[in-house]
């Protein structure tokens, strides 16, 4: 990378550093809201994915980064996929009694 | 980094080295005594399941008041014999040994990508290994609820399940740093020409498994962790609301021992392609070279062992179905395992396709090669009413299960390991094996460990039950099939008398003179025409290989000899 | 001879050995952490009554940690880009405001920790406080792994910069991607744990 191309990330930087900042404040107050469990949850980790996208894209370059490190991230985001929401899947059927 | 041929000190050399044929070797020394340890515990315990209740001849009294093993110690043998061949044994020697010593050298690169890592990986490794087995000397014995560990009875179980746990800790790290050297090393440093579609069928199958490692290993470090705050900082979140545990323990409740098990089997599903996915690729690089034809079907197999990959992430559930999740998830679970034995069926299938019209040379690595496919297949095909729910509820937790995984590991995955060693024995070593003592270690070997497990599969079928310490003694189910296990115990000896033809082997062999050729067995790949026997200590190569062609180029027509190498240019 | 592409990158994958490496060690930690966050799922879905983070837990000081594990990683990544433009005394500014945000963060975490104990708040109170106490505790494991590695290179092993300032430059980038990594974590934990 360039000294220019440097210097225009580090511009980057700062402004995601501000979102990250401001999304923060943002799901805090969120959390205060009324607004029930199930939305609460969703949107509590919809500010965090976008978050974690802006670290990801930004902070850790994937957002230019290479088809062989792409594709590792695909393949364990299916493995990740998988292991939230198969365990809970089995339990669907389930009578709790505790 | 200067080159310098500085004088190394014993211990740099051969204790504390970074290369990785050096390290190879340290796993396959350290993953053969364990081999044999697992053995001896199985030995002795086949004794008390054959003669219930009975003391065990000359070692008795160190094992029980009577002579007899105790129940408890029983268990603790059986935990630890599961635990220790498959994640002492069987993985670090076929992903650790060859994994390490012949990836670099069949992709043409001078060692692996990370060297300092890979030493680490091995000395985590060694420690873990010890770990574990100091639980047998710790108060209440080694761990004792199954190698699959389930809570409830893990988590209250005595301190060698503590110990277990910290033994598993120290190994997964261990394993997932081989898997980034390995995955590392594939990607970063293949040759000049050595494209992905000339790579030798053995080289895929260790990416894949490092990738199936990587992927599947750190959810049980996890569960792990999850249990070692059970058992030591009193959570509960493996023991549900309302267990009465004699001798005290108040838990808060709320947790569910069927997460230990998810968790455990999201790796432990991948874990058996793990055990399998090298096997195929031993088989195939001696099927190749003994046959002097190329492998029908390279791509095939390769796309097959990709999708077996990826699909051994979503079977998991079917060591779950008598946990009562419910018919839907139940078939969704039933048909990605029927759908995952598809590339098994098309892997043999390319493998045994490839014997025809092939000159085959019946020496003893292709004996073992050969000798893995009916094996395999047999240890695969009595796997399918275990995968399907409706006759596992019959299966389940019998004998028949333990028929099927040994059938697929031991006459299955140990062959091709062994067939691994008698073939690349030259290589390391520059020297050559005894023919004779090898084909007698093969058709000892495989005639006794028929004689073991085939019998597993009436006694399951007849309903008895597994990890029985009286053999099902006392179990009704057992009456008709309880007289096999005297049959089946006499054959475990006789296999491991059998195993002496090898031990014998290896010591004169290692003690023979050096022949000076580099590739006897007329082998295609690099890591045979481009490497002295053995490779050099520095680099491996005198000169770094480019690559031409395929890695199967056997019998060309218009070529001077049957075998054409990778690295010969025009 | 020297292994290939250890600084340079490989042509095709246009990667160096030292940054696929560290990916495929952060696939294996998303991996670590799911597990631990599907449990959270599996056990928080098992039980009718699952308290609110705010029962147990410090939102403001979280949040204020989450403030400094955030910072830290800008300026984590400013350290690396200091180096690209050869300003090793940037490097190093940026590099120590890096270490005293984590020992903060560090330091908040356990003013936290001994909060809830000495109202006899423990992991085996509940599952909630133990899933909160193990994820929370292999988290800071990662944060102090984090500090000594770079820790490491803030101080003696800078040295690298003058025998081979492009390794050294890459160690760094490698060192950051393992710290965005920690951060990551930490902007799910966060509202998993204390607001949801």
């Amino acid at each position: 990378m360039t000294p220019e191309e440097v210097k225009h990330h580090i511009k980057t930087y700062i402004i995601v550093f501000v979102a990250l900042a401001c999304l923060t404040i943002v799901t805090v107050a969120i959390s205060y809201l009324d607004i029930g469990v199930k939305a609460g949850i969703s949107l509590g980790l919809l500010v965090a994915t976008v978050k974690a996208s802006l670290v990801a894209c930004y902070f850790m370059h994937l957002i230019d980064e290479k088809t062989t490190i792409y594709w590792t991230l695909i393949a364990t985001a299916v493995a990740f996929l998988i292991l939230i929401f198969l365990p809970i899947g089995t339990m669907s059927a389930q009578v709790r009694i505790y | 980094m200067s080159e310098g041929h500085h004088k190394q000190s014993f211990w740099t050399k051969y204790i504390w080295s970074t290369d990785h044929k050096v390290i190879g070797i340290q796993y396959g020394i350290t993953a053969l005594v364990w081999l044999l340890f697992g053995f001896v515990l199985i030995a002795i315990m086949r004794y008390q399941i054959a003669y219930p209740g009975t003391p065990i001849p000359l070692i008795g009294s160190l094992l029980g008041p009577d002579g007899a093993l105790p129940p408890e110690t029983y268990n603790s043998m059986g935990a630890m014999h599961g635990t220790i061949m498959i994640f002492l044994g069987v993985v670090p020697l076929a992903f650790g040994a060859f994994g390490n010593y012949f990836v670099p050298l069949q992709i043409g690169a001078i060692d692996m990508a990370f060297p300092k890592l890979n030493a680490a990986s091995y000395w985590m490794y060694f420690l873990g290994s010890v770990i574990m087995v100091i639980g047998f000397f710790v108060p209440g014995g080694a761990a004792n609820s199954g190698w699959t560990s389930y809570p409830p009875l893990s988590n209250i179980a005595t301190m060698g399940q503590t110990v277990w746990l910290w033994g598993m800790v120290m190994l997964i790290t261990s394993s997932l740093l081989g898997s980034v050297n390995i995955l590392a090393t594939v990607i970063q440093l293949r040759a000049d020409g050595m494209t992905w579609m000339k790579l030798p069928i053995f080289v895929w199958t260790q990416f894949i498994t490092a990738f199936l490692l990587l992927l599947a290993f750190p959810p049980l470090e996890a569960a792990g962790v999850l249990q070692l705050m059970d058992r030591l900082a009193g959570t509960s979140f493996f023991m549900p609301s309302g267990l009465v545990v004699s001798g005290g323990g108040v838990y808060a409740g709320g947790g569910s021992p069927l997460l230990w098990q998810h968790l455990f089997w999201f790796l432990a599903h991948p874990e058996v392609y793990v055990l399998i996915l090298p096997a195929f690729g031993i088989v195939t690089e001696v099927i190749a070279n003994n046959t002097r034809k190329p492998i029908k079907g390279y791509r095939s197999l390769v796309y097959a062992m990709i999708f077996l990959g990826f699909m051994s992430f979503i079977v998991w559930a079917h060591h779950m179905y008598l946990t009562g999740m419910g018919t839907t998830i139940g078939a969704f679970f039933q048909t990605t395992t029927m759908i995952i034995s598809i590339p098994s069926v098309v892997i043999l299938t390319a493998l045994l396709l490839s014997l025809w019209g092939g000159s085959i040379r019946f020496n003893t690595p292709m004996l073992f090669a050969l000798g893995f496919l009916p094996m395999f297949g047999i240890g695969g095909l009595t796997g399918l009413p275990l995968g399907l729910a409706a006759s596992d509820i019959h299966l389940h937790d019998t004998y028949y299960v333990i028929g099927h995984f040994h059938y697929v590991v031991a006459p299955g995955t140990i062959f091709a390991l062994f067939a691994g060693i008698y073939y690349w024995f030259p290589k390391i070593t520059g020297k050559r094996t005894n023919e004779t003592l090898g084909k007698l270690h093969f058709y000892f070997s495989f005639i006794f460990m028929n004689g073991v497990f085939m019998p597993m599969f009436i006694q399951g079928l007849a309903g008895l039950s597994r990890r029985m310490n009286d053999g099902g003694e006392t179990y009704a189910h057992a009456a008709g099939v309880i007289h096999l296990n005297e049959f089946m115990t006499i054959s475990a000896w006789l296999l491991g008398v059998a195993q002496l033809f090898f031990i014998v082997n290896m010591i004169i062999s290692l003690r023979s003179e050096k022949t000076g050729e580099s590739n006897p067995w007329g082998a295609t790949t690099i890591d045979w025409t481009d490497t002295t026997s053995p490779p050099l200590g520095h680099g491996n190569f005198e000169k770094v290989p480019t690559v031409y062609r395929g890695p199967y180029e056997y019998s060309v027509p218009n070529q001077k000899n049957d075998f054409l190498p990778q690295s010969q240019k025009g | 001879m020297d292994i290939p592409f250890n600084v340079k990158e490989r042509p095709d994958t246009g990667l160096y050995n030292g940054k696929l490496g560290i990916w495929l060690f952060l696939a294996s930690e998303v991996m670590l952490f799911g597990g631990l966050f599907s449990a959270y799922i599996f056990l928080r879905t098992g039980v009718d009554n699952w308290p609110a983070g705010t029962e147990y837990l410090n939102v403001p000081l979280a949040t204020l940690n989450t403030l400094f594990l955030i910072s830290s990683s800008v300026t984590m990544v400013m350290s690396w880009a200091s180096l690209k433009l050869n300003d090793f005394k940037k490097f190093k500014l940026y590099s120590g405001v890096t270490l005293l945000f984590a020992f903060g963060f560090l330091v908040i975490k356990y003013f936290e920790y001994t909060a809830k104990f000495s109202h006899h708040y423990y992991p085996s109170t509940n599952n909630f406080l133990g899933i909160y106490f193990t994820m929370t505790g292999l988290h800071v494991l990662h944060v102090l792994g984090g500090i000594i590695v770079i820790g490491y290179f803030f101080g003696p092993g800078s040295k690298m910069w003058n025998t081979d300032p492009e390794r050294f430059t890459n160690r760094i980038e490698i060192v950051g991607l393992y710290w965005h990594f920690v951060d990551l974590v930490w902007i799910f934990l966060f509202p998993v744990l204390y607001l949801l």
